[in-house]
């Protein structure tokens, strides 16, 4: 995908850029955009850390399984394929909890862990596999119960009632998750009939 | 309010609270245990980022070349089709491409049409209902090598505009 893509932003910008005489914010851009990467990484390398470890000793304990259990009839309909891996499946569970919690510090790292493990399953090592695929649209569905960011935004911008906006939040929530997962599934079968 | 805020705080040192008791209980190694966790983390950040620096640089641009205002005239006239109101254009390019910028631009928007304006309030629920699709499918498949996402990308993308289609169209009714 961003074999495509990359490039395509990377010159329509750029030459849009020379034609307006935006220039000097463009090349602004170029060092901006390397800092930013080096600072979300730093941010990053201590997040991810922390709760790998965390995870790790949850791992070791019986909380893990617990949890699974609850959400096992999701999970083994979005996931058919993993219905006999049990670490995988612990690590979806974590990650949806992690961002049903809205917890996207720990969300991701948790995802990523989830990927390496489905990765070891995946026949094709450069394709996303049926369950890969499903996992990375849900990620892509913002599925936390507490939207804090922009209700956080809202109170600075001194709303009279920041919160007004959580019941359409999880309405949009839903309906998009829906969206995505029924799209996955209606791609996974035409691509199985091929 | 105070009870949410007191939620959110309090979610993170519950969680870890929670899992370091079960570790001590169980009588597991927990500090051995840890360290064993981080140490892996340090592998799956220097994976991602060479990705990240990639991504940065192309939203970087598209940000910078003021692109997008040609970009959302150009397509004015489909939006307007669907009733998508030209005030949120800005927020619904940026926010699947760039989380800062979208964070930014919704700001900006609440800002210049009133944070509890219909406006304001569609730009609240799309940044609360979406995230950052191409960041997140970046992060996610650079990290164990995969090269060809399928359908992954459009599937991702038809949740995001059903997701913000329906923002707008819920404070139709609302307000």
């Amino acid at each position: 995908m961003l074999n495509k893509i990359w490039p395509i932003f990377i010159i329509i910008s750029y030459v849009y850029a020379i034609f307006n005489g935006n220039v000097e914010q463009i090349n602004n851009s170029v060092f901006n955009s390397t800092s930013s990467a080096v600072e979300l990484s730093i941010t990053f390398l201590g997040t991810i850390c922390l709760w790998n470890g965390i995870m790790k000793i949850a791992q070791n304990t019986s909380i893990i399984p617990k949890l699974t259990k609850k959400l096992k009839p999701i999970i083994n309909f979005l996931f058919p394929e993993m219905k006999k891996n049990e670490k995988a499946k612990e690590e979806i569970s974590m990650n949806i909890i992690a961002n049903v919690l809205g917890l996207g510090n720990a969300a991701t790292p948790l995802g990523l862990k989830a990927m390496k493990t489905m990765q070891e399953e995946n026949p094709k090592k450069d394709t996303v596999s049926n369950s890969m695929a499903m996992f990375i649209v849900l990620n892509t569905a913002s599925l936390q119960l507490i939207p804090t960011t922009v209700i956080a935004i809202r109170a600075s911008l001194n709303s009279a009632n920041p919160t007004q906006i959580i019941l359409p939040v999880w309405g949009a929530t839903i309906v998009a998750a829906i969206a995505g997962i029924t799209a996955t599934k209606i791609f996974i079968k035409k691509e199985s009939k091929k | 309010m105070n009870i949410i805020n007191y939620i959110s705080s309090a979610a993170i040192p519950v969680i870890i609270l929670l899992i370091v008791i079960y570790g001590v209980m169980e009588k597991n190694k927990v500090f051995d245990n840890f360290v064993e966790g981080a140490t892996e983390g340090i592998g799956i950040v220097l994976k991602i980022f060479p990705t990240l620096i990639g991504i940065f640089l192309a939203v970087g641009a598209i940000r910078s070349s003021g692109i997008l205002d040609l970009i959302i005239k150009a397509i004015s006239p489909i939006t307007s089709f669907f009733g998508i109101p030209s005030e949120i254009m800005p927020l619904a390019l940026v926010r699947p491409i760039s989380g800062s910028a979208s964070t930014a631009v919704a700001t900006d928007i609440m800002t210049t049409f009133g944070v509890d304006s219909k406006i304001g309030l569609i730009a609240s629920t799309i940044m609360g209902s979406t995230e950052t699709t191409f960041y997140t499918i970046a992060i996610y498949t650079s990290c164990v090598g995969i090269k060809k996402i399928r359908f992954v990308l459009i599937a991702a993308l038809i949740a995001d505009f059903v997701g913000m289609a329906f923002s707008v169209i819920l404070w139709r009714f609302l307000s």
